[in-house]
């Protein structure tokens, strides 16, 4: 299986993705530079966390300007599996590869701690890995991941099983206290309608490792790369 | 052309004597340019002219240390041809009068500070000191200084992963805010300042200058009074992203060989730099401002040269190797100027519009800054508080909650989770213990990370709390399991020229010599930060130290929490009920008295090699300090963290109170599997280390015979909810 990371200016879990990848691989990821006009043959493509451009005007709107990015949808629409994490998620959802915004967190403040997900939606390709209804964790970090969208957009997304990630306690229930960012009915990850491609604000990444603290990220690139084949 | 008055002489902050020594230099009077340029490097954040006589006292040499203090941030090798680069500094006066900003961009020229020197920039730490917490500024202070570190720190993706804060009256209208870098570099590719060889291009790269932030040096190095407000516009505005370019496109260009020396433009500019690197290199400096990347019109050279805009540097390349350099600056979009070139006049010649801005010989400016002797008093020593002097509290419960839930023991959860403290996935010990460990990545080194001070100790008995700030960060490496190697210092005084306050400095900075002597734990970095004074009140001494330690393999490292039930719990050290200084005084009887704990440093040594030697042999399940709060705190933080009680028994002739809340030095409290207690004892008693078995893990409770029993969860609501409360409180945002 080969792998592409895109890099923007201000991207920084570019690095931390493409260990996670090589770990599950066995092989690196190619490293894909924002300016770059083509993207190398490859059967996934991962946008990482950071601070595209500084996330100045609006976080990921920048990004989703830049060349590399046209390449990226038209792939996407070809049916080529993307993963957009945190920043990446912004990003795709700037693009129009996913639908809804991710607004500043409702308390106004940076939140980076570990979060439990309920896995809410089928999709082989992406949680086949878990039990349906089984809650993992993975962590956040991010100060604009306050999931919206308009009412219809999301009963849509509910009724279509778009719904990849929803905050839940340990148990799965889906509280207030559980979601850290204010996000509409505890969303923290979606799919595309044609479940390619797959926006989340959690990253998997860092818990790859007992050291780390976990390896619910492990299973979760385990099983992608597995799936992918 | 300005006359020069001795007014402007004394608005640059120049003494009259000062002065003098300037003309005596020149021969002749200095324009205004040549005046600011004076007065910013001999202001006392650039000259340290106050502290430099005590400074020369500490050790700062061991066979680890690759570069001591001097340079941009100090060097210690790490093995493997590795090496840890790190330096803590004050961005205080800033910070007070904007905390966003100022606290952002001192996070920024930290970071700087360590990748000029060819590392990239691994954690990122803090220490942190607000006023009281029901001062009306202080809710808004703390929201600023923690949102200005978690943006830059954040943005740069390099973890924030932990530090320290108080909060005492002594600092409402002077806050704290020191920040740490520790980078990673390799041990033969390390990067310095000294300018060299005649012709060489000097050139300027990263963001352009402005007007922002001129004079901020020596703001930093003149008292507070009611109108500080208005020194708002010598703040500088931070962009971490300007930054995260800088950091990349600088060790794309360190990847080569073409950069003869770099040094970054912290206080005071261009001007601090150039002189620095024209100093060090024994050379000179011909620079044209013309060429410098400016963002306003107009601007002259006295504002070219004193502006503190962020994200900028300085470098001396090889002849030739401008385009190869310039290319990779432009591919990160950063600007690229070949300013000026070095030579062997051994002056700093500016020119602009073809007319000469300033001539100035570098040696003297840099070299013969002015050094004081300043006059300063002992403080006279407090009387010991023995525990049986102090009246036993009603309820030992009831106080030991009242200490989980006081200002200063209280979680700091509100604040570490703004900071993004895993990013580069290494961060293995994560804020909340006794240090923070980064894993050295692909390796299995890490570094255990701490920042450490008492300020209230200092300001009791400054030699006490100087040895026990650099014994408490020495303790709490060695309480993961690390072998600590060097630190970096951050002395936070008052006013210099008050023979009391140059007392407490030079007894804190004793104190400090002599544990870093008897650690072998050297100062490789440091900086000073003086006039931390509002209308004459000045902060309590606050020599912040950073600690940074090895673990050889991480997977035996230690954490403060209780691991399972059964682990047998034991005291390492002696108790001695002395509760001077204690936060049990402070937060029960309302009274900041006594004499601080003392420090036996030959004790502290034994005590924490045993340790460290049984977590090293795989036999510690938990390890945790004595400090804040004494015994009890110690106790229930380990319980908090794992989330499981202990059952404990105290065998001591010290009224209980005392036995708890004393807070002892060179005290750990660890746990060990039951069929490992007999190798403990053993070990213990070929080193001639005091071990009492004071109790078992289990249970939801932590249960102290005769004293309290207390639930786990009781005990963790009260230590988180402090601060999200203070926190909300109106004002506060």
């Amino acid at each position: 299986m080969k792998a592409a990371v895109i890099v923007f200016p201000g991207s920084n879990c570019d690095r931390d993705l493409k260990v996670a990848l090589t770990q599950s691989m066995g092989r690196e990821p190619t490293m894909v530079w924002h300016g770059d006009s083509e993207l190398p043959d490859t059967d996934l493509i991962a946008i990482p966390g950071g601070f595209s451009y500084g996330d100045y005007l609006r976080s990921g709107a920048m990004a989703a300007n830049s060349p590399i990015m046209r390449e990226v949808v038209k792939k996407a629409q070809g049916g080529t599996p993307v993963l957009a994490i945190c920043n990446g998620f912004q990003v795709a959802t700037e693009t129009g590869m996913l639908p809804g915004a991710l607004l500043r967190n409702a308390r106004q403040k940076f939140v980076c701690r570990d979060v439990d997900l309920l896995i809410t939606a089928e999709n082989e390709r992406f949680v086949g890995g878990f039990e349906p209804g089984e809650v993992v964790r993975f962590p956040v970090a991010h100060h604009d991941g306050n999931f919206y969208a308009d009412e219809d957009k999301l009963n849509e997304l509910e009724a279509e099983g778009q719904i990849a990630f929803k905050y839940a306690t340990v148990s799965g229930d889906l509280t207030d206290e559980a979601n850290p960012n204010g996000s509409l009915n505890n969303i923290a990850g979606i799919y595309n309608k044609a479940g390619n491609v797959l926006g989340l604000m959690p990253h998997p990444e860092r818990l790859i490792s007992k050291e780390l603290g976990g390896t619910d990220g492990k299973r979760f690139f385990d099983h992608l790369v597995n799936s992918i084949g | 052309m300005t006359e020069i008055t001795k007014d402007i002489v004394a608005e640059h902050g120049l003494t009259e004597g000062e002065y003098d020594e300037v003309l005596k230099i020149l021969g002749r009077t200095p324009n205004l340019t040549e005046l600011g340029i004076f007065s910013v490097m001999w202001s006392e954040h650039c000259s340290y002219k106050s502290s430099k006589k005590w400074l020369k006292t500490l050790p700062t040499e061991a066979p680890w240390v690759i570069c001591g203090p001097g340079e941009n941030a100090g060097v210690i090798d790490i093995g493997d041809g590795q090496a840890a680069i790190f330096k803590m500094e004050s961005h205080n006066h800033p910070s007070f009068i904007e905390p966003y900003q100022g606290a952002a961009t001192g996070v920024g020229g930290i970071m700087r500070d360590v990748f000029t020197m060819g590392a990239r920039p691994i954690a990122n730490m803090n220490a942190l000191r607000f006023g009281r917490p029901d001062h009306p500024k202080t809710g808004h202070l703390v929201s600023g200084v923690v949102a200005g570190i978690a943006g830059y720190g954040n943005c740069m993706g390099v973890p924030t992963v932990g530090g320290e804060t108080n909060f005492h009256s002594s600092y409402d209208g002077n806050i704290l805010v020191n920040a740490m870098t520790v980078g990673l570099a390799e041990a033969d590719n390390i990067f310095y300042s000294a300018a060299a060889g005649v012709g060489n291009p000097v050139v300027y790269v990263g963001s352009k200058t402005g007007r922002d932030g001129i004079h901020g040096a020596t703001m930093a190095s003149a008292e507070f009074d009611d109108d500080s407000d208005e020194k708002r516009p010598t703040v500088q505005v931070g962009d971490p992203f300007t930054e995260k370019l800088l950091l990349e496109a600088c060790l794309e260009l360190m990847a080569t060989d073409a950069i003869v020396a770099i040094q970054d433009m912290g206080a005071a500019g261009l001007t601090s730099s150039s002189f620095e690197m024209a100093d060090k290199g024994g050379v000179g400096i011909e620079l044209n401002l013309d060429l410098v990347p400016m963002r306003e019109d107009g601007m002259t050279p006295y504002e070219i040269m004193l502006s503190e805009s962020q994200e900028r540097m300085l470098m001396v390349l090889k002849p030739g190797r401008e385009e190869e350099a310039r290319k990779i600056f432009e591919k990160w979009e950063l600007d690229f100027s070949v300013i000026g070139k070095v030579t062997d006049t051994g002056r700093m010649v500016l020119t602009m519009k073809g007319e000469v801005a300033a001539d100035l010989p570098v040696a003297p400016l840099a070299d013969a800054a002015p050094e004081y002797d300043r006059p300063w008093t002992k403080t006279k020593a407090p009387a010991v508080i023995k525990g049986e002097d102090v009246a036993a509290p009603n309820d030992l419960g009831a106080a030991l909650l009242t200490l989980m839930g006081s200002s200063e023991i209280a979680s700091r959860r509100w604040i570490w989770e703004q900071y993004d403290h895993m990013v580069m996935g290494d961060t293995i010990q994560r804020p909340g213990g006794d240090a923070a460990v980064v894993r050295i990545h692909g390796t299995q080194k890490a570094l255990a990370i701490t920042t450490d001070c008492t300020p209230r100790y200092c300001y009791a008995d400054p030699e006490t709390g100087g040895a026990q700030a650099v014994a408490e960060a020495w303790r709490n490496i060695t309480a993961t399991g690390g072998q600590p190697l060097a630190i970096t210092d951050c002395m936070n005084f008052g006013n210099p020229e008050r023979p009391e306050i140059m007392g407490k400095f030079v007894g804190c900075i004793e104190g400090m010599r002599r544990a870093c002597t008897a650690l072998d734990f050297p100062v490789i970095s440091g900086n000073v930060s003086l006039y931390n004074e509002t209308n004459g009140t000045g902060i309590y001494p606050t020599p912040a130290i950073g600690g940074v330690g090895l673990l050889h393999d991480y997977a035996k490292m230690t954490t403060l929490a209780f691991k399972s039930e059964g682990d047998v719990v034991i005291l390492i050290g002696e108790l001695t009920g002395e509760m001077g200084q204690s936060l049990y005084l402070k937060e029960i009887e309302g009274r900041e008295e006594g004499a601080p704990p003392r420090v036996d440093l030959e004790k502290e040594r034994k005590h924490g090699d045993y340790l460290r030697d049984m977590i090293q042999k795989g036999l510690v399940t938990a390890a945790h300090d004595i400090s804040d709060g004494g015994l009890g705190v110690a106790l229930a933080e380990m319980a908090i963290a794992g989330n499981i009680g202990a059952d404990i028994t105290l065998e001591t002739p010290l009224p209980p109170h005392a036995a708890l809340f004393a807070e002892d030095q060179g005290c750990y409290v660890f746990t060990v599997k039951p069929e490992d207690v007999e190798m403990a004892r053993g070990f213990a008693l070929a080193e001639d280390i005091p071990l009492h078995i004071i109790g078992t893990i289990g249970h939801t409770d932590l249960k102290i015979d005769g004293c309290l029993t207390i639930s786990v969860s009781r005990l963790k609501d009260v230590h988180t909810r402090w601060l999200p409360e203070l926190m909300s409180r109106p004002g506060s945002e």
